[in-house]
């Protein structure tokens, strides 16, 4: 089974909310990237995307632009990114999905790719600028792994456009919070909650929430109308203010423990326990 | 000489241009995208909206632009008759006038309060600002720091249009990060924004509508030619960045037993990494929403592209220029900046018309194919803009290479 889907099974069972972190990856180096997704992923994540540098990323806003400039800087690609999660895979069964826009897959080789993600442990494939009409050529290369893509909804789908989305997508449907590209802010609650209850009556797959959401009040304002949530930028404005720390995994943590605690504290019951309440970082360590 | 007939066949219903072309974005794009194809295939077969657009071509936009036979360069090259298709003669002095006036009817029509556009050189930037400026819009144009830098004239002309010229400083400064950043704006507000874009690229349907734009170029001079010279040109030349002028020129001419040749800017040399020949020296990839030619590196990285003239300045050019180099329906070759600044003198010299430094690619190519073609065969070239925007640029090469 694909590790995704056993991560939402089990969150399902213990009636708890994902966490999911967008880290780009190689920001701002290879070894310290591999020690703040370890860390991160004992810390209560319980997806990771691994985001692919790339040098036009039109989706995202200026810190994940930048944090996509340092990783280029230092040397990161596609091919670095799959060995990356191939290191992470070592220690964790925290499920990974490789974030990515379409040219860098494209040049790779889709076969390629579908044969080394295999290789590497990875279990999702998000691409950020292909929509369904497009993907055909990458849906057959994967056809023979379980490696799921995973489709984003946006503000503006509609329903009937839901549904093909949702065809051939697996894992769980990203749903974008607000119009724009990725960042931090500019959330309007009520209007998520309305839309994502809509997406949630007609999506088989798990809804998670992502674009904007910030500190853990975010994540706890929103968790109830979703599967899970998802943070990227707030974790690369760590990373980005720094970059030189000796304890930046460290840093990285604690922000992911206080996402973990706020979209704990949603279950009625207060719940401040932090660590490693993810509770799916069982082998391998 | 292929027989297929090519108009209308391309693009699909997709979008797509053989494998190019599509739609490449992110999923909050696709309804503006739905949004805005609907809205042009009603205009497109609206007589009211084909009546506004052609006589705003001609009472505001000085169409037709005439065709005009360049007798003394034809002299001194000795051999093929070259004619030129003045499109610098149109308001702003460049072929960009046709597409914004299009895109600006039709955004008027979609109730959209605002236009944005990308621009490098600045050219399709006061061409945006000019069309907003006509019918009262608001206007922002994304520019990239570096080329605010370079083209400080165009920057003032957009100011004095009313529009705001935004600088982009991602990336590398430059046109591609332009049209990035005008995309992610675009993302947030296309509810009472319309982006123009300024070439036959982009996500469908904008390279399909870009091109019905430009092809008045075309329709004007297939006309033009047959009244003048008494039959179809034997070669049509064009320069090509992104390629609108190019398939402008070409698209009423492809099912014709005409050559066609669009030539690239070569830059230092196809040798270096200094060019902008997207097909000379590129691969296929996706990038600004459509899958085509572009510089790239191995991994996938978007490389600069470097040509002296701002215009051509473009690491992509459009699907439909894709697919017609595959199936060899169109010829691509290219022009340096050396071959390029030759061309320009040339046109001043010898004709009295000072040609934008995209359009003297194109002279370059016809000059080199007018050289070795007999005296009875005809060239027409697409003269794209004037330039008066670049002498500063042509000095500052000239003060370079000669002294």
């Amino acid at each position: 089974m694909n590790r995704i889907d056993t991560t939402f099974r089990n969150l399902a069972k213990e009636q708890k909310k994902a966490l999911i972190g967008f880290i780009s990856a190689g920001d701002p180096d290879y070894d310290t990237s591999l020690e703040i997704l370890k860390t991160a992923c004992t810390s209560g994540l319980d997806i990771i995307e691994l985001g692919v540098p790339f040098s036009d990323p039109t989706c995202d806003g200026p810190v994940i632009q930048r944090a996509s400039q340092r990783a280029l800087k230092s040397g990161a690609s596609l091919t670095s990114t799959i060995r990356l999660a191939a290191d992470l895979r070592k220690v964790t069964e925290t499920p990974i999905v490789v974030f990515s826009y379409y040219n860098p897959i494209f040049k790779y080789g889709l076969e390629n790719l579908a044969r080394d993600a295999l290789k590497a442990g990875i279990d999702g494939l998000l691409v950020v600028d292909l929509p369904p009409e497009e993907a055909q050529p990458l849906s057959l290369a994967l056809e023979e792994t379980n490696i799921h893509i995973i489709r984003l909804a946006a503000p503006t789908t509609t329903s009937a456009r839901l549904a093909k989305l949702v065809d051939g997508a697996g894992g769980f449907l990203y749903l974008i919070s607000r119009l724009g590209v990725t960042g931090t802010g500019g959330l309007d609650f009520e209007s998520i909650r309305s839309h994502a209850a809509q997406v949630r009556a007609s999506c088989p797959l798990p809804v998670c929430l992502g674009f904007g959401i910030s500190t853990g009040a975010d994540a706890r304002l929103l968790a109830s109308c979703a599967d899970g949530i998802i943070v990227g930028s707030a974790f690369e404005k760590i990373i980005e203010a720094n970059l030189s720390h000796p304890g930046l995994p460290e840093l990285v943590a604690e922000l992911v423990e206080e996402f973990r605690d706020s979209l704990d504290s949603i279950n009625s019951e207060p719940v401040g326990e932090g660590g490693s309440s993810g509770g799916l970082d069982k082998p391998g360590q | 000489m292929t027989k297929q007939k090519i108009i209308d066949k391309y693009p699909d219903a997709t979008g797509h241009f053989g494998v190019y072309g599509g739609r490449y974005v992110g999923e909050t794009l696709i309804a503006a995208l739905e949004e805005l194809e609907e809205a042009y295939a009603k205009a497109s077969v609206d007589p009211e909206f084909i009546f506004e657009f052609r006589n705003m071509l001609e009472h505001y936009a000085a169409r037709p632009t005439p065709i005009d036979f360049a007798e003394r360069l034809t002299k001194h090259i000795g051999g093929a008759k070259i004619y030129l298709k003045r499109e610098d003669c149109a308001h702003t002095g460049a072929h960009k006038i046709n597409n914004v006036v299009g895109q600006g009817l039709l955004a008027m029509r979609m109730g959209k309060k605002k236009l944005i556009a990308e621009t490098g050189a600045g050219q399709h930037g006061v061409a945006t600002a000019t069309i907003a400026a006509r019918f009262g819009m608001e206007c922002e144009i994304f520019m990239g720091t570096e080329d605010i830098e370079r083209q400080a004239p165009n920057v003032l002309r957009m100011k004095l249009l009313g529009a705001r010229v935004i600088p982009v400083d991602s990336g590398t400064g430059t046109l591609k990060d332009a049209m990035n950043e005008a995309m992610r704006y675009w993302v947030g507000e296309s509810a009472d924004t319309y982006y123009v874009i300024g070439t036959v690229s982009g996500p469908h349907p904008y390279p399909e509508m870009v091109r019905n734009f430009q092809r008045i170029i075309g329709d004007e001079a297939r006309e033009q030619i047959l009244k003048y010279a008494g039959r179809l040109p034997d070669l049509l030349v064009a320069a090509v960045g992104g390629g609108s002028n190019a398939i402008g020129l070409f698209y009423p001419f492809m099912d014709d037993p005409c050559e066609m040749i669009a030539v690239e800017a070569a830059g230092d040399g196809l040798d270096t990494a200094r060019h902008a020949a997207s097909i000379n020296g590129g691969s296929p990839g996706s990038l600004h929403g459509a899958m085509t030619y572009l510089l790239q590196d191995d991994n996938g990285q978007i490389h600069e592209a470097w040509s002296i003239s701002a215009g051509l300045d473009y690491p992509g050019i459009g699907p439909e220029h894709a697919l017609m180099h595959d199936i060899g329906r169109v010829k691509y070759a290219s022009a340096t900046d050396a071959q390029a600044v030759e061309a320009f003198s040339k046109l001043c010299k010898y004709e009295g018309i000072i040609p934008a430094l995209e359009s003297a690619h194109a002279l370059a190519g016809a000059i080199e194919e007018a050289a070795r073609r007999p005296k009875d065969e005809i060239i027409l070239v697409c003269l794209s803009g004037r330039g008066d925007k670049d002498l500063e640029n042509v000095k500052r090469y000239m003060d370079a290479h000669h002294e």
